[in-house]
């Protein structure tokens, strides 16, 4: 039984290490406090909605977001944005939508039901735009990352002066974070770059930290149904394992054995 | 075994029984006579039959909105995430209980180690067994190939690759397994067809490995046969059924605990990047659970060699009624096995760390000589300690160990030979 548990928590423990190991290579990430972590882990509604801001202001410029529909904005879980908001941001974007009766593509305002208006119309367009670098989608960025949100976080805010033995190249930035050190992008923060309506600071650090979050949920949409389930569920479990555990005993007290 | 004249108690029963004889079967299942003295170690099989049903269950789910198209795979996947309803617990059950049912099959594979399940008359148990384990290799790594990330595809094309080390038609071999010249549609598309049909095979066999298991009876952790049923043995139902039920329930609370807080520890971030066949990620590297052959392909320098040892590797494993000489089965009764088979057990943990690593430097010097000891124990330490070794007393019978311990032994052996 005890013999059990310990190989169970020695595989456990190899398997998240070997998997953590794996991982590209080992900085030390900036850390912040995450409102989404931990058993019962949610996201603050507030720097959601923040830091939709800071995407839409700052990172949708290049950034695309194609998994995700404006309809997302106003679900519970998300940004929480009023339906009455949510369809004012959709309304705000154009939409090429068609071929109508005529044959003709046209233009409309957003629909709560359009995914998220995309920078580019395809790669090639974003490359040739940026200097042949892809602005990746940002959609489920921050699982496509290692150092996940830590790491999103800590390269927004690790533009820094290239030492002197880095020499970097024309449109080409140091980063402290970033894997080789050499980013394609330029710092996209910078103190008061947006000005949020509920009057929080607009510091690097705070957008950094919303934005995050904000891409947190456009990954994880579902991530505190997760975490609700996943309490009762696990409650349910140990509760029942310990009925069957003494019923087990019960059972067995009628043969001349141990179990 | 407990093939006994059974008779349903009513007509229609009778009725039914005579022309299809289920209720004989259900009955022979119910009251199976099952070694008194299984350990926790022996609740696997019932588990890992939880994590194939789970793993059939949730996969036709998924099948049912994924979209096995190169350029629809991986939106699809997100589509099921995001707006399938309960989308995001299913995919994610799925792709942990791969991993869960790895973890179980690892350790059902080791109990039979240790204590020697593998040896006469059970050597076709463990034949199927490894059968099956080769099937769950290949369905797992098709099955990471569906989401069509960066991992999915590069790891593709690393394995299927693998096969062009077949001198003469291995090029060929590699084109016809693709459908084209490199891994596209085409192979996207017959993965996802594999990768549905496969469980169905295991399943299959799974019924042949319990059919074969039910003909000698389970092993114990004593490791010797039964003498007595009315002692040594207690019913299937429900004492096995409880048990296996509880420790069942156990492992469900860990697999929860990976579904729900921790899904995607053990994957790699980069299979949430959309395959391209532009970029190649820094390090291509399985999932964890193959990890230990990945480090035995990688340790030979030579790429053919290469692949024959990692298919030995796992091949080896069906001739191991053969290599094991010695008589006794537990490893309970050999002290010398005993040591050998830990320092195997770290043998592959240390491979499964190397093979997550660069292979270079150190890594690739363990490897190699981890890789070396592994064919060694097998090849040579198995078939001379058979011989060599001096084995403790084996009890009686089952009842004995269990019920009298050392200072009865005596006695015991008095009574027993006086029935006798």
């Amino acid at each position: 039984m005890k013999s059990l548990f310990k190989l169970f928590s020695i595989i456990i423990i190899i398997i998240a290490s070997n998997s953590y190991s794996s991982a590209a290579e080992k900085v030390e990430y900036l850390k912040t406090d995450w409102s989404f972590k931990g058993l019962f882990g949610k996201f603050d509604r507030a720097s959601l909605q923040r830091g939709y801001q800071v995407y839409t202001e700052v990172c949708a410029s290049c950034h695309s977001m194609k998994y995700l529909s404006y309809r997302n904005l106003a679900e519970p879980g998300g940004p929480e944005f009023s339906e009455v908001q949510a369809k004012a941001i959709a309304a705000s974007f154009e939409v090429t939508d068609g071929p109508n009766s005529d044959g003709e593509m046209f233009t409309r305002p957003g629909k709560l039901s359009d995914k998220f208006v995309m920078p580019y119309d395809n790669v090639k367009a974003a490359q040739a735009a940026n200097g042949g670098a892809y602005p990746p989608d940002m959609s489920v960025l921050v699982k496509a990352r290692g150092g996940g949100v830590d790491y999103i976080y800590s390269l927004l805010q690790g533009y820094d002066e290239a030492p002197s033995n880095v020499s970097l190249d024309d449109g080409v930035y140091y980063n402290k974070y970033m894997y080789g050190n050499k980013i394609r992008m330029a710092a996209p923060l910078s103190d008061g770059l947006v000005e949020y309506g509920d009057g929080t600071k607009a510091t690097v650090e705070q957008m950094s930290k919303d934005v995050t979050t904000f891409l947190m949920w456009s990954a994880e949409p579902h991530l505190e149904a997760r975490h609700q389930m996943g309490f009762k569920a696990i409650v349910y479990l140990i509760i029942l394992t310990i009925l069957v555990y003494f019923s087990m005993k019960k059972l067995w007290s009628r043969i001349e054995s141990e179990v | 075994m407990s093939d006994h004249d059974y008779r349903p108690k009513s007509k229609v029963g009778q009725w039914f029984n005579d022309r299809l004889p289920l209720l004989t079967l259900a009955n022979h299942l119910t009251d199976y006579p099952t070694p008194k003295n299984l350990n926790y170690w022996w609740t696997f099989g019932g588990i890992l039959t939880f994590c194939l049903i789970t793993q059939i269950v949730t996969g036709l789910t998924l099948a049912m909105h994924y979209i096995a198209h190169a350029d629809m795979a991986f939106e699809s996947v997100e589509h099921i995430m995001r707006d399938v309803n309960y989308g995001w617990l299913i995919r994610y059950i799925h792709a942990n209980g791969a991993s869960m049912f790895f973890l179980a099959v690892y350790i059902h594979i080791f109990r039979s180690l240790f204590y020697g399940s593998y040896k006469s008359p059970r050597e076709i148990i463990w034949i199927l067994g490894i059968i099956i384990y080769l099937l769950m290799m290949a369905a797992a790594f098709m099955g990471y190939v569906l989401p069509w990330g960066q991992m999915s595809f590069w790891g593709a094309t690393v394995i299927t690759n693998l096969f062009s080390a077949i001198p003469l038609v291995g090029e060929g071999i590699v084109t016809w397994l693709w459908g084209g010249y490199s891994v596209d549609n085409p192979t996207l598309t017959r993965f996802f067809t594999l990768h549905y049909l496969i469980p169905f095979l295991i399943l299959g066999l799974v019924v042949l490995h319990i059919w074969a298991l039910h003909v000698p009876g389970n092993n114990n952790p004593v490791g010797i046969d039964i003498k007595k049923p009315s002692k040594d043995t207690v019913p299937f139902h429900p004492y096995i059924v409880i048990k296996d039920g509880f420790a069942l329930l156990m492992f469900m609370i860990v697999f929860a605990f990976f579904v729900f807080y921790a899904p995607n520890i053990l994957g790699h971030a980069d299979n949430y990047i959309e395959a391209n066949p532009m970029v190649t990620p820094a390090h291509i590297v399985p999932e964890w659970y193959l990890l230990p052959f990945y480090a035995i392909l990688r340790s030979v320098p030579d790429k053919l060699l290469g692949v024959v040892a990692m298919l030995s590797a796992i091949l080896i494993l069906a001739v191991l009624p053969w290599l094991d000489t010695s008589k006794i089965r537990s490893a309970v009764f050999r002290p010398l096995y005993k040591q050998f088979y830990w320092i195997l057990v770290a043998d592959v943990l240390i491979l499964g760390y190397v093979g997550a690593m660069p292979a270079e430097g150190l890594y690739l010097l363990i490897a190699r000589v981890a890789t070396a000891y592994y064919f060694l124990h097998f090849l040579v330490i198995l078939p001379v300690l058979g011989f060599k070794e001096k084995t403790l007393p084996v009890p009686l019978s089952i009842t004995e160990p269990v019920l009298g311990g050392s200072p009865n032994l005596a006695a015991a052996r008095n009574k027993e030979s006086k029935i006798e």
